[in-house]
């Protein structure tokens, strides 16, 4: 049984960045990861929403700065057992290695909606309909793809979406997509990019700037209606068919590559723990004690969430709640 | 008529009875004069042949000994059975006693039911026998009575409301329906306290009795029976108690053909009123056991109906699923019904597809011996086509995709919502571009569609679900399916299952690819997923709540896979089930080829 002061399961941004910080208040932390390597969902973006900036940079920075003598990472890791026993919470893994903590921090995050289930959109039955995951994989350069002609985007899929079950907005997935136009466009300048969206919620800093140049600059179009569906041509394109609200009108139209913009939804690991423990909250996700004056804090004791296992979040927002995570198990422990 | 043998008191029953038979002629006249056309000719065709034998044996089997509710609850069983038979036989064993008293056929027609009163003590062919049997059945009867007694207050006792709310006429119907047979009780053991003439019940209660004033009060009990008895005869055909009569007129009528045509009819009234309100209904629908809403079921629609006070919103709310008509044990077709009550007319929302040219269909497509037509619902689920598809080019089968630019709908989504002349207008049009095609066989992988088809378009080409037509394939030898380790279970979507029998070819097929488990509600008792088109009064978090039932029984077993056929089942159940564990049967069908 080894004793560490906290231990982090998930090591995705806001689980390096909470043991970056509370390796700087000289607590010995030990990263818990499932995966091969650390970063979580970082690893699958190129780059970053609205400046641009290098997610392997990132995360580079981040890895940096766990590199101590406070923090240990244990990749490759799963989780068989969470038990709390006298104020510890005691863990075993599925190498059957044991582990205890006085605070754990649950940093487990979410997984990217699985669109085949929106089947109407043939993912994963027509070749030239991807995820705004695989998008990213072909503005990377990982994967090479014919250069398409018309591009189209089709927002919310899986958000805001009683027909899923998920009433909630992903948040993320309308900058993703001005981004990812904006990029698709600076790879294939000759192409068309469509966008199909319900609103456009341009919350963040420089956001709605962004959106702006993507139609001025980029002559993107966006055009309000959802698709219903999408079908084969005979050409091997698919055809879209949506509804343009603003002009109350049917749409066709031809393209050589879908973009799903896939949303949000609690991770695998998110469910489970949060059934284990019990603090599963809507959709899954787990419940914070009080979204304003405790929000990392959950109603067990010694129990903390941080980031997008909790709800729908930018990694801005993720590396602050991770931060002030830190803090409050600093607190906790002292 | 024999004078000494009569007392004021039979009048109220003498009146009742005759007001209860005029009511009933005119009723009956009434429904069988308003039955249209094509009802008519069937009963025409079919009024002389067996048919008529077999309705005898099913009135005597469901009327008088209610074998269907037996199935479903052997109390409730027990009640209407009791009720029902042990009057009838209090009655016809009553004639034979006043006969064997009288020594002459033609007595009295009030003498059966007073019997006891007017008796005089003197011997007749077996007198102990009968009146031992004649104590008999109304203790059988009254055994019944006890239970509808509890039946009524201990449901109310737990705060349900299992049978419906009555109208004034119910409740003096019922009230004098329970008198009827503790008054007959007392008036009997009364008389036998003064004439030692009673049975093992009536001679024991009557010496009980005796040390009353006994006199008194003997003749007034005879007329409270009596009254009793006309109060019940003179309500019973504005109550529910009209299915008493009605119910035998259905057997006959179903069993000569005659069906629910799309307006009301005659048939619809005899329909209407042959329910008992058992409520039986109310506990398989799933709008109940599963979202909560209990005041919308068939025997409460039925109820409105009758009572001219329907709601709309009543009419619409059901997913047309089909459970309760399966399980009603009188066979009221009320989805049928209900669809009768959700005609739309003169409304300014009225679709209209006069514009759609057939030609285009099949212009420039090369004739081929099937026609596939996959339907709006599996345009949704291209997963389905593209195995279809699939399983064609592998069985080496040419076909046209008759809607391959999704463009015409089979009309029944239509029809369910009350669209009946649009629907028609579908029809038409559909059964055009089918028989210009030419071809042997229509194959769909829509149930709602193959419904349509087989149902209600009357079309000379063998029409097929795919599940059907993947069997054949694997008859034929043209589909060699790999058998793998694979834990599967099949959930049989409402519009081939039921009505349309369609059970045993998915579970060859399933058989042949992995091994089947039996879930809990299946074949004809399988229960809806929850995106019935049917229903459009129930919102997202309701319909949410069937599915996850469904889909409760479907996991029990902790299946790799769950096959269903329909692809609108498909997709309801990727709404609450993450995983890709749902599959279309032509989906895995096209996985092990």
């Amino acid at each position: 049984m080894q004793h560490f002061d906290t231990i982090i399961i998930g090591g995705g941004p806001a689980g390096l960045e909470a043991a970056a910080r509370l390796s700087k208040f000289d607590k010995h932390v030990l990263i818990i990861e499932k995966d091969p390597a650390l970063g979580g969902k970082l690893l699958l973006w190129d780059k970053l929403f609205p400046d641009f900036a290098s997610s392997e940079e990132l995360l580079h920075q981040l890895i940096e700065n766990i590199k101590n003598d406070n923090v240990k990472v244990s990749l490759n890791t799963g989780i068989k057992e969470i038990e709390n026993e006298g104020g510890l919470w005691n863990i075993i893994d599925n190498h059957n290695n044991k582990y205890s903590a006085k605070a754990l921090l649950l940093a487990t995050g979410f997984d990217v909606f699985d669109a085949s289930r929106k089947e109407e959109y043939g993912y994963r039955i027509y070749p030239n309909v991807i995820t705004s995951v695989d998008l990213e994989k072909i503005l990377s350069g990982e994967v090479s793809h014919a250069e398409p002609k018309k591009v189209v985007f089709i927002q919310c899929v899986g958000s805001r979406d009683e027909k899923v079950g998920n009433h909630f907005c992903s948040k993320n997935c309308c900058i993703c997509a001005v981004k990812q136009a904006i990029e698709v466009k600076e790879m294939y300048p000759n192409s068309e990019v469509y966008c199909f969206y319900m609103d456009l919620r341009m919350f963040g800093e420089s956001y709605e700037e962004l959106y702006r140049k993507a139609q001025q600059d980029y002559g993107i179009t966006f055009i309000r209606g959802r698709v219903s569906e999408v079908s084969p041509t005979y050409h091997g394109q698919v055809q879209i068919k949506a509804e343009d609200t603003l002009l109350s009108r049917p749409i066709r139209l031809t393209a050589d590559l879908v973009v799903l913009m896939v949303g949000m939804e609690a991770s695998e690991g998110t469910v489970e723990i949060g059934k284990k423990l019990q603090i599963g909250g809507n959709y899954d996700y787990f419940k914070s004690k009080n979204q304003h004056l405790a929000d990392n804090l959950t109603y067990l004791d010694g129990i903390f969430v941080a980031g997008t296992s909790k709800r729908q979040m930018s990694i801005p927002e993720t590396m602050k709640d991770a931060a002030a995570a830190a803090l409050e198990i600093n607190n906790y422990l002292n | 008529m024999n004078l000494d043998m009569y007392n004021p008191f039979v009048i109220p029953f003498a009146f009742g009875v005759v007001i209860l038979f005029v009511n009933l002629a005119i009723a009956f006249v009434s429904w069988l004069y308003r039955l249209d056309k094509v009802q008519r000719r069937q009963i025409g065709k079919n009024i002389i042949s067996f048919k008529t034998l077999a309705a005898i044996w099913e009135a005597i089997r469901e009327c008088l000994f209610h074998r269907n509710i037996f199935k479903t609850n052997p109390i409730l069983g027990y009640m209407h059975f009791s009720l029902a038979f042990g009057w009838l036989m209090l009655i016809v064993i009553g004639k034979v006693e006043a006969v064997a008293y009288e020594g002459q056929y033609f007595t009295n027609p009030w003498l059966a039911i007073f019997f006891r009163f007017f008796e005089d003590g003197r011997d007749y062919p077996y007198k102990e026998v009968l009146t031992f049997v004649m104590d008999f059945l109304l203790c059988f009867v009254l055994s019944g009575l006890l239970l509808a007694f509890i039946k009524r207050m201990y449901s109310k006792l737990l705060g349900m409301r299992k049978t419906t709310k009555h109208t004034p006429s119910d409740r003096v119907a019922l009230i004098s329906l329970w008198c009827i047979f503790p008054l007959r009780l007392l008036a009997e053991s009364s008389t036998a306290a003064i004439e030692h003439n009673g049975g093992f019940l009536t001679q024991s209660l009557g010496n009980l009795l005796a040390f009353l004033p006994v006199e008194k009060f003997v003749t007034p009990l005879w007329w409270a029976y009596s009254i009793a008895l006309c109060l019940f005869f003179v309500f019973m055909p504005f109550t529910r108690y009209m299915h008493i009569f009605t119910e035998v007129l259905l057997i006959f009528l179903r069993k000569w053909g005659v069906i629910e045509s799309q307006k009301h009819t005659g048939y619809t009234d005899i329909e209407i009123n042959s329910c008992s309100r058992c409520g039986i209904c109310i506990d398989v629908c799933q709008l109940n056991t599963a979202a909560k809403i209990n005041d919308v079921q068939s025997v409460y629609f039925i109820r409105d109906v009758r009572d001219l006070s329907l709601d709309r919103h009543i009419a619409n709310n059901c997913l047309l699923c089909n459970r309760c008509v399966q399980a009603c044990p009188v066979g009221i077709e009320t989805t049928m019904i209900r669809q009768i009550y959700r005609y739309k007319q003169g409304n300014e929302d009225i679709p209209f597809y006069e514009y759609i040219n057939t030609s285009k269909y099949t212009e420039g497509k090369n004739s081929a011996p099937i026609l596939y037509f996959a339907g709006c619902m599996t345009h949704i689920t291209p997963g389905i086509i593209d195995s279809m598809k699939n399983i064609f080019d592998k069985a080496d089968d040419k076909y046209i995709f008759i809607d391959e630019d999704k463009n015409i709908c089979c009309g029944r989504p239509l029809r369910q919502q009350g669209f009946l002349e649009q629907a028609e207008v579908l029809k038409e049009k559909l059964t055009s571009i089918i028989k210009d095609s030419g071809a042997e066989v229509l194959v769909t992988s829509c149930p709602i569609c193959y419904n349509s088809f087989a149902n209600e378009y009357n079309l000379d080409i063998k029409v097929l679900h795919h599940t059907q037509y993947i069997k054949e394939l694997i008859d034929k030898g043209k589909l060699n399916l790999s058998k793998q380790d694979v834990k599967l279970v099949y959930h049989d979507p409402c519009e081939i299952s039921r009505g349309n029998n369609i059970y045993e070819e998915p579970r060859i097929i399933i058989n042949s690819i992995g091994n089947l488990h039996s879930t809990k509600n299946e074949k004809d008792d399988t229960l809806c997923c929850g995106g019935s088109l049917a229903n459009i009064e129930l919102n997202t978090e309701q319909a949410a709540l069937i599915t996850s039932q469904t889909l409760d029984v479907l996991t029990k077993p902790n299946p790799d896979f769950i096959i269903t056929s329909c692809p609108l089942c498909k997709k309801t159940f990727t709404k609450n089930c993450s995983n890709n564990k749902i599959l279309d049967i032509s989906e895995i069908v096209s996985r092990n080829i």
